[in-house]
């Protein structure tokens, strides 16, 4: 005789664990710290080494001189850069009430990084058990994330700026964790090889209902050859907004800046 | 996660959380209506994989505390990244709780990237409750209470 077994979705009483509320007021926190974000940007690309800081540093102070208030949150915790292609001090961060301040860097950009949090040259690290590590390393990145948007006192901004790490994985947690997905904004090299690899991304972005909001080709005019910026611009419908020189200059950026 | 009494046919209810200190998890549950009681026991990695969602079984104790997950997981932290003055004082105007020193030495060992935190949770308790000074019994008292990991 096989037993009467109900099943989860069956057992409707209230459970003082209360899981699926605590993710919920996980999300509620998150929109009500960016309610006075006016436009959350994912600087992204399914290629590494392209130069994504470098753009996502540029644009953010020439946004603040171009007086957008503008924020940097640097998603990419095992290789975080943003804080030292920013002139970020290594400062103590403050905590104020239930949020931390971010640093204030150059031109007046507010910034979160690993990298301001992390001992110097130490990997990002966690406690817990060595055995199957990859099953909750990830989630704990996540988690990471979740605290960056949620936890950090970005205030009134015109724009933050997510700085991805390559790849998709770290999109795809900040687009589940955002009330509605982020504008992506992709960076490639001219390559052919790195217009392949971020097409996918870009596609991926699509799929989660993100909003293209433009290409820059970053490392133009030296050793690598292409128009990767002008094949995916043309392939997805959407604008070149800068090419970025080996050597830019500060009309470079606030040339991009105007058109973000 | 939910238990099912199957011979009562009733959802069991939450009774009590216990943390080892070993990286495991216990969570006991009851049936409401013939008192039978399970507990829910999981490894290291499954208790990590809940505690890595920021979650609680059991609910949540205590307001989130900034960068709750960062501090309290990571372990290759600056110890002196975190401007403590704001933190130690605990939330709201009362008068601030003394530390003995015995609580004090107790503290110090805790590392200097949650110590903060951990400290204004501390505060924050005995404030609530009136207690003038945090004690090492006090400090058992609220992990107990609170169910603090790892403090």
């Amino acid at each position: 005789m096989p037993l009467n077994i109900r099943t989860y979705h069956e057992l409707t009483e209230p459970d003082r664990s209360g899981l699926a509320q605590q993710i919920a007021a996980q999300r509620r926190r998150v929109a009500g710290r960016l309610a006075a974000v006016g436009q959350v940007v994912a600087v992204m690309s399914g290629k590494g080494g392209v130069g994504k800081s470098f753009v996502t540093a540029g644009m953010a102070r020439a946004l603040a001189r171009a007086g957008r208030s503008t924020g940097v949150l640097d998603a990419d915790f095992n290789g975080p850069t943003a804080a030292r292609l920013l002139d970020a001090p290594r400062a103590r961060l403050r905590v104020d009430g239930d949020a931390v301040l971010p640093a204030t860097v150059a031109d007046g950009v507010r910034l979160i990084s690993m990298d301001q949090l992390l001992e110097d040259g130490r990997p990002l690290g966690f406690r817990g058990p060595d055995a199957e590590s990859h099953v909750w390393r990830g989630s704990l990145e996540a988690a990471a994330l979740r605290e960056f948007l949620a936890d950090v006192a970005w205030g009134a901004l015109d724009t933050l700026l997510v700085d991805l790490p390559p790849g998709v994985q770290r999109f795809q947690e900040l687009a589940e964790l955002l009330p509605a997905a982020p504008a992506v904004l992709t960076v490639t090299i001219p390559t052919p090889e790195s217009r392949d690899a971020v097409r996918r991304a870009m596609r991926f972005a699509l799929e989660r209902g993100s909003r293209l909001a433009g290409v820059v080709e970053n490392m133009v005019g030296g050793a690598f050859s292409g128009s990767a910026g002008d094949e995916l611009a043309a392939e997805f419908g959407i604008a070149v907004l800068a090419r970025i020189p080996w050597h830019p200059t500060p009309d470079t950026w606030r040339e991009l800046a105007l058109r973000v | 996660m939910k238990f099912l009494c199957v011979e009562c046919d009733r959802q069991m209810v939450f009774e009590e959380r216990r943390l080892p200190g070993d990286g495991t998890l216990a969570a006991a549950f009851r049936c409401p209506r013939c008192g039978r009681v399970v507990a829910m026991l999981a490894n290291p990695m499954e208790t990590q994989l809940v505690a890595s969602l920021g979650v609680k079984i059991g609910g949540a104790t205590l307001e989130p505390q900034p960068l709750e997950t960062v501090r309290t997981m990571v372990t290759t932290g600056r110890g002196d990244v975190f401007d403590e003055r704001n933190e130690e004082q605990g939330k709201g105007k009362g008068a601030v709780p003394a530390w003995s020193p015995e609580a004090q030495e107790r503290l110090a060992r805790v590392p200097g990237f949650v110590r903060g935190m951990v400290k204004k949770i501390y505060a924050d308790y005995a404030k609530d409750r009136g207690i003038a000074e945090i004690t090492p019994a006090v400090m058992d008292t609220a992990r107990s209470e609170l169910g603090l990991e790892g403090m």
